[in-house]
């Protein structure tokens, strides 16, 4: 199969069919690199095999639920604190940074928020946080902005970095009674602002909690107004949408625009349709890490592009 | 467990009393006695069930999250009487609704999810 995508991608024409089918891989780890705007997918062995190597970028965490004490695991602590290991593990640590897509407590509590802090802080990293809405059940989240945003006002934001602009969305605030999640008429139009003047070429990482997309709308996986928010982001070449919210690695590719969503560190829940409810799935304690994981983001040198790596637990 | 039931029974206590404060009428008393499931509503599956529920004015409704994930019994109106705090496996919210109408509701955490309670005048 890697021979056939080799081929494709030497004579520059990687069609969706094949990217479906890396898309199936899963498990084995799937590269999505984007350059000029074009998703396409590498091997793992691929990707290793570029010229100099892809250099790691930055990484991505999600869905902690400190707090959680369910049969799905006990322990959400240990298996956080295992994800922070694998980080440490991490050749090149010069410059990483990670980002953490949300639910980082599961029931907004002080304790759990200090935690959390206090185990992610194990890698050693600088950390950008967006909330998710486990987070925001006291007080609108304010203790969340004021402990990982630097002021309990400071929702969403903006920073440049690796050539990239990132951009941390909240769409867990204000929800309304039968919708979907929601970023709100504010945060548009500050959106639309931050990105106004911007070279189409600068690639954007935009990181937020719930899908951007709607990924699974019958159990509420996806977010009201984000087709405003995808409007603004068209005319750029390269987009990487980044969340959590769904416990697993779903993608979706449209125009230039990648979706991504991650696994959590802390429980898997059903594929969209497949369980009465999307409440956390109970799988045997031996297989649990297997479908908990990180992500990595690497810059493929030669190609000024960024690639996508789901790794387990395991 | 034990913990949990008094956080319950807790915020069932506050719930009539903020209820019963509120319809500044001493004479109606809950008519939880009468049936004690007149006014349960389980929370399970992400969903509410009885999705609709008509009970009559001064009943005590009381939500109880059987489901393994937390949720929220809000009020669509931001006046509503019904707000609770955030409830866990296992933990319940209870209010009285002394004012006949129809009031709409859903989980503040999971927005698709929602229910109705109809309360109709006693006679």
């Amino acid at each position: 199969m890697s021979s056939t995508i080799d081929d494709d991608m030497s004579k520059g024409k990687l069609n969706r069919r094949t990217l479906l089918r890396c898309a199936a891989w899963g498990g084995a780890g799937v590269v999505w690199a984007l350059k000029g705007g074009v998703p396409t997918a590498l091997s793992l062995i691929d990707a290793a095999a570029a010229a100099e190597g892809p250099s790691l970028a930055f990484v991505q965490i999600s869905d902690s639920h400190i707090g959680f004490n369910k049969d799905a695991n006990p322990d959400p602590n240990g298996t956080l604190a295992a994800a922070m290991e694998k980080v440490r593990a991490l050749p090149n640590r010069g410059g990483l940074f990670m980002l953490h897509t949300g639910d980082v407590s599961h029931l907004s509590k002080p304790e759990e928020l200090a935690t959390a802090q206090q185990i992610i802080g194990v890698s050693g990293l600088d950390v950008h946080y967006v909330p998710g809405e486990h987070d925001v059940l006291i007080d609108h989240g304010s203790d969340f902005f004021a402990r990982f945003n630097g002021a309990p006002d400071r929702k969403w934001y903006s920073f440049d970095a690796l050539g990239a602009h990132f951009v941390a969305l909240v769409n867990v605030l204000d929800f309304r009674a039968g919708g979907l999640g929601r970023l709100g008429d504010e945060q548009l139009e500050w959106l639309e602002k931050d990105l106004r003047g911007r070279s189409a070429s600068t690639p954007l990482v935009i990181f937020t909690h719930m899908p951007l997309w709607n990924a699974y709308p019958e159990w509420g996986w996806g977010t009201d107004d984000s087709a405003q928010a995808l409007s603004y982001v068209k005319r750029f070449g390269s987009v990487t949408v980044l969340n959590g919210h769904v416990h697993q690695v779903l993608q979706k590719v449209e125009g230039h625009v990648s979706f991504h969503t991650a696994m959590s560190t802390a429980f898997p829940q059903p594929a969209p349709g497949t369980a009465p409810s999307p409440g956390p799935l109970k799988v045997p304690a031996e297989t649990l890490r297997s479908m908990l994981g990180v992500r990595e983001i690497t810059q493929v040198r030669g190609h000024g592009s960024l690639a996508v790596v789901d790794r387990t637990l395991a | 467990m034990e913990k949990r039931r008094s956080i319950g029974l807790r915020a069932a206590a506050i719930g009539v009393l903020l209820a019963f404060g509120a319809a500044a009428d001493p004479a109606m008393k809950p008519q939880a006695a009468d049936n004690a499931d007149a006014g349960k509503i389980v929370i399970d599956n992400f969903a509410f069930e009885p999705s609709t529920l008509t009970v009559s004015a001064g009943t005590v409704l009381t939500w109880l999250n059987e489901d393994d994930a937390p949720h929220t019994v809000v009020g669509t109106d931001a006046e509503s009487p019904i707000q609770s705090p955030p409830l866990d496996s296992g933990e319940r919210y209870s209010v009285a609704l002394a004012k006949p109408g129809t009031y709409r509701y859903f989980c503040s955490l999971h927005p698709h999810m929602t229910g109705t309670v109809i309360v109709e005048q006693r006679f």
